[in-house]
């Protein structure tokens, strides 16, 4: 048996997956206070049908097609990109096994078990279709880039726009940073851009992108990490300003 | 620190207890030395195997308060002070006899993997041209000194005991070494998804832990396997490409 708190830290993982499950889907199912003048939650992007000044079509009320008896938010039209891209990951793969399943609950702390299939068969085999949700994941930075840069630019006096600087740029600009960050550490990109090929010598451009993932992948718990926080905290940030609880303090 | 006390595991593959064990410690001591004190004091008969003292020959695998470590790369000072120190026999395979098991089963699996095929010699005295930088990736895999630390840990093999389906991340570091390297030309994707029971690591990264030699066995190895291995069999894109351009993951 192992002597050292090796539970600590599945426990952190299941404490802090369990939360972040339960306040996202809170939040997506608020369908409101979720932009703030020029802040756009990251939840919510891109609002592709929705009532604010940041949604690609700007509409009250619910899309036409959209099943009566479901409740709508312009989140649950773009979540499952993000959900299923972090859910499939290999790095929260490995950690949440350990920390739901539990198969193993920690290194060397094994219950022995009849049954196990891996992700040979059905239902996880599925996770090897990660790679299918990259694209989705990339072009949410997209959005969220012009997001943080909406986060710049303020209505002037006289109409029109003018750049800025408020607290609410900063948290903006992290979160596309730590996404970034994430999401271009990611195994199967590293695969994609040149894992996949034996001889990388001779191709220059292919060498320099593998070495770029291959950087960002070394570091990909610790992104994993602090962008499902700050995401989070983006979320809390915008939300609180909308509500009037905070003040998106401006510095000019 | 004057003495310890350690809780060695005795026994063959019958039955076995934990025997304690009362030594007098040496400024450095690390848990091999200790076994070796009791060995020579206490209990003649103890059997432990041992070859380098140096961590180069992987034979003192061992697990110390439960953990997996080289018995000869762990000072005491650094697993004293919580109670005895315990010290028990590597769990997923058989014992032989106190601390030395069995480990002839990773011999004849890593035989069973497909050997590699050179690419015709690029000069006239049989030797290829390979850039260092597309040869420092299998290099990585070298390093292993086969402690079997990594397949004891892995939890298909220690608490699923699948030793029939799974080849464990041993092997796969050694299948990674052949398979990326630039001059192989044998393709052993459809063995690592069939024979070699790739599917079944969940990705855990117990074997990257425990590793002496740091290798990153998970990501550097298993995971590019496993991307490997979806472009073969589960992304049906890839595929496609691949039966309309012929392309190869070779070269
Ligand atoms: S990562 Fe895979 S091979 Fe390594 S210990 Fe976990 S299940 Fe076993
Ligand atoms: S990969 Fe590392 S842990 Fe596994 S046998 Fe080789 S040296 Fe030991
Ligand atoms: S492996 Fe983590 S995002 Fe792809
Ligand atoms: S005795 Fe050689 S590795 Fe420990």
């Amino acid at each position: 048996m192992r002597k050292d708190a090796w539970w600590i830290q599945p426990l952190f993982v299941f404490s802090v997956f369990t939360a972040f499950v339960v306040y996202s889907t809170w939040a997506a199912f608020q369908g409101a206070f979720y932009w703030h003048e020029n802040l756009l939650s990251p939840f919510y992007s891109p609002e592709i049908w929705g009532a604010s000044e940041h949604a690609l079509w700007q509409r009250t009320g619910t899309p036409g097609w959209w099943p009566g008896f479901l409740p709508y938010s312009p989140a649950f039209l773009i979540l499952w990109a993000p959900v299923s891209f972090r859910l499939t990951c290999y790095y929260y793969r490995g950690a949440y096994y350990k920390a739901y399943w539990p198969g193993p609950p920690s290194c060397s702390v094994g219950v022995p078990r009849e049954a196990y299939i891996g992700e040979r068969k059905f239902p996880l085999i599925v996770q090897n279709l990660h790679r299918y949700a990259l694209p989705f994941a990339l072009l949410l930075l997209v959005f969220l880039t012009i997001d943080a840069w909406n986060s710049f630019r303020f209505d002037a006096a006289g109409g029109g726009k003018e750049f800025g600087l408020s607290v609410g740029s900063f948290v903006l600009t992290l979160n596309v940073v730590f996404l970034s960050a994430y999401t271009f550490g990611c195994h199967s990109l590293r695969h994609l851009v040149g894992g996949g090929m034996d001889v990388l010598s001779g191709r220059p451009v292919r060498r320099k992108a593998y070495e770029c993932v291959s950087c960002l992948n070394a570091r990909h718990m610790a992104f994993a990490w602090t962008s499902l926080l700050w995401v989070a905290f983006s979320d809390i940030y915008v939300r609180l300003c909308a509500m009037d609880v905070w003040t998106n303090v401006r510095f000019f | 620190m004057k003495s310890a006390t350690f809780k060695v595991w005795r026994g063959d593959r019958e039955a076995g207890d934990f025997q304690t064990y009362e030594v007098e410690l040496e400024p450095g001591y690390v848990v091999l030395d200790a076994i070796h004190k009791i060995q020579a004091e206490q209990a003649n008969d103890l059997a432990c195997r041992w070859n380098c003292k140096a961590g180069k020959c992987g034979s003192c695998s061992a697990e110390i308060n439960g953990s997996p470590r080289l018995m000869c790369m762990t000072r005491v000072e650094d697993v004293a002070g919580n109670g005895p120190i315990t010290v028990e026999p590597m769990r997923t395979f058989p014992v032989i006899k106190d601390l030395v098991t069995d480990v002839s089963w990773n011999y004849e699996v890593k035989a069973s993997i497909q050997k590699m095929t050179p690419r015709e010699p690029d000069f006239e005295d049989g030797s290829w041209k390979m850039h260092q930088y597309d040869v420092e990736r299998p290099q990585e895999f070298r390093k292993c000194i086969e402690c079997f630390l990594c397949q004891n840990v892995c939890h298909v093999l220690r608490d699923h005991q699948m030793h029939g389906e799974f080849a464990g991340p041993r092997h796969f570091v050694f299948a990674a070494q052949a398979e990326m390297n630039p001059i192989d030309l044998t393709d052993r994707i459809p063995q690592l998804r069939e024979e070699l029971g790739i599917g079944y690591c969940n990705i855990t990264k117990c074997c990257t832990k425990v590793c002496p030699e740091s290798i990153t066995i998970t990501d550097n190895a298993i995971i590019p396997l496993k991307e490997r291995v979806v472009d073969r069999s589960y992304d049906p894109l890839t595929k496609l490409v691949r039966r309309i351009f012929g392309r190869s993951d070779k070269g």
